[in-house]
């Protein structure tokens, strides 16, 4: 497999925003010299960091203003507590006022920080309203995973609240992740140590065809940048129409699959040839069998 | 936690940017903020760590590297998730390697 040169999964959040953005436009806000680190955490004897794992701040992608959040997925897995989540509130409520291209967010992330319980389940709510506050003011809201959290929890959740998803086949888009579901459902039910599975299940190529991300990229910092370029200054409908619209596609995907055992079984149902050469696919490959599935949202 | 403050003498130039951040904290690793501020030309250093009872180390691995890059005016901060002298070395080098490039 080629490595790519600019890795978007190794990247920090910080170089994840310098490959983004136009170089030198970043601007922080609450950066880490300003100090806004975590309430609850000392109390537990934990360390904090400066910017509670999360970056964000503005600044311009080929010249168009954007707002930008990128979640550092090495501090407590991405996690989001009470100063984090309110970063990105804070970022998204930011959008009404500046009415900005698009709001960027850059997930890497397990979802809520449990060590702050109640402050990160709030937290999780006050973010997904800001979210749709910001398509309801028109500014396209694009989410971006593909870092070595995924995205899981109530972060998922917003996550599928925004306009588009951008993701590189390393990412996944799940509410409970693998050892939680072993660990409700029994490991007969979902072994959490089968990578292969995991990803048949949650990863980006399977989210990809049925329908729940709207672009697949190589893990490229560079890659990323062009397809999210592609999204900026373009909202979806947010009206009862499209959420009706979602709902019967919600519908007929259960009536469809409810039977499908295996993410393989989805895709040779969705019209796949091939389903096992699926997961082997780079992403070129992958997009042409997208294209040739006449792709979109089923 | 422990908290641990360190004064040092200054021994070089001031830096040429106002701050750098490097690395981030977890296990056996931490992030380093490097700022300058107007210490009369000394050095301080705040640790906040999550393994008690090494503050000599720390006051050894910050000695060696405040005399290895002739730092004046500098404040460390340090978030640390358990890391080895080494890997704080490390992280402190290219947070003093960023905040000395004028062109970065």
């Amino acid at each position: 497999m080629r490595v790519a040169r600019h890795s978007f999964y190794e990247a920090t959040a910080r170089k994840r925003i310098d490959g983004l953005l136009d170089a030198g436009s970043f601007r922080e806000f609450c950066g880490p010299a300003a100090r806004i680190v975590s309430p609850h955490l000392p109390a537990l004897g934990m360390p904090v960091a400066f910017d509670d794992g999360v970056v964000v701040g503005e600044g311009t992608i080929d010249g168009r203003p954007v707002l930008v959040a990128a979640q550092e997925g090495g501090f407590m897995g991405g996690a989001v507590g009470e100063v984090h989540g309110a970063k990105i509130t804070g970022l998204l409520e930011r959008a009404l006022d500046v009415k900005p291209d698009a709001a960027i967010l850059l997930l890497d992330t397990g979802g809520v920080r449990l060590h702050e319980a109640n402050a990160g389940l709030v937290a999780m709510g006050e973010i997904q309203r800001a979210a749709l506050s910001a398509r309801h003011a028109g500014v396209p809201v694009i989410v971006a995973i593909g870092g070595k959290n995924g995205c899981y929890g109530g972060m998922s959740i917003v996550a599928r609240s925004c306009d588009w998803i951008v993701a590189s086949e390393e990412g996944r888009l799940s509410i409970s992740g693998p050892e939680v579901i072993e660990t409700v459902e029994g490991i007969e039910e979902f072994d959490a140590q089968d990578r292969a599975l995991v990803w048949r299940t949650m990863g980006a190529k399977h989210r990809r065809l049925i329908g729940e991300i709207d672009a697949l990229v190589a893990d490229d910092v560079e890659a990323f940048r062009t397809a999210i370029l592609g999204f900026v200054g373009r909202p979806r409908p947010l009206d009862l129409d499209a959420l009706e619209a979602e709902h019967e596609m919600l519908s007929r995907r259960l009536e469809r699959f409810w039977d499908c055992a295996d993410g393989r079984d989805v895709w040779a149902r969705l019209g796949v040839n091939d389903p096992a050469s699926v997961p082997a696919l780079d992403a070129a490959g992958f997009n042409g069998l997208v294209d040739a599935l006449s792709g979109g949202r089923p | 936690m422990e908290h641990l403050e360190f004064d040092y003498d200054g021994t070089g130039e001031k830096p040429a940017r106002a701050l750098a951040l490097a690395g981030v904290v977890g296990s056996g690793n931490l992030e380093v903020l490097i700022e300058a501020a107007d210490l009369g030309g000394r050095c301080a250093a705040v640790v906040d760590t999550s393994v008690r009872g090494f503050g000599e180390t720390w006051r050894q691995v910050l000695a060696d590297f405040f005399a290895r890059h002739g730092l004046s005016d500098v404040r460390v901060s340090i978030n640390d998730g358990g890391a080895t002298p080494a890997v704080v070395s490390l992280r402190l080098d290219q947070a003093a390697a960023e905040i000395k490039d004028a062109q970065a």
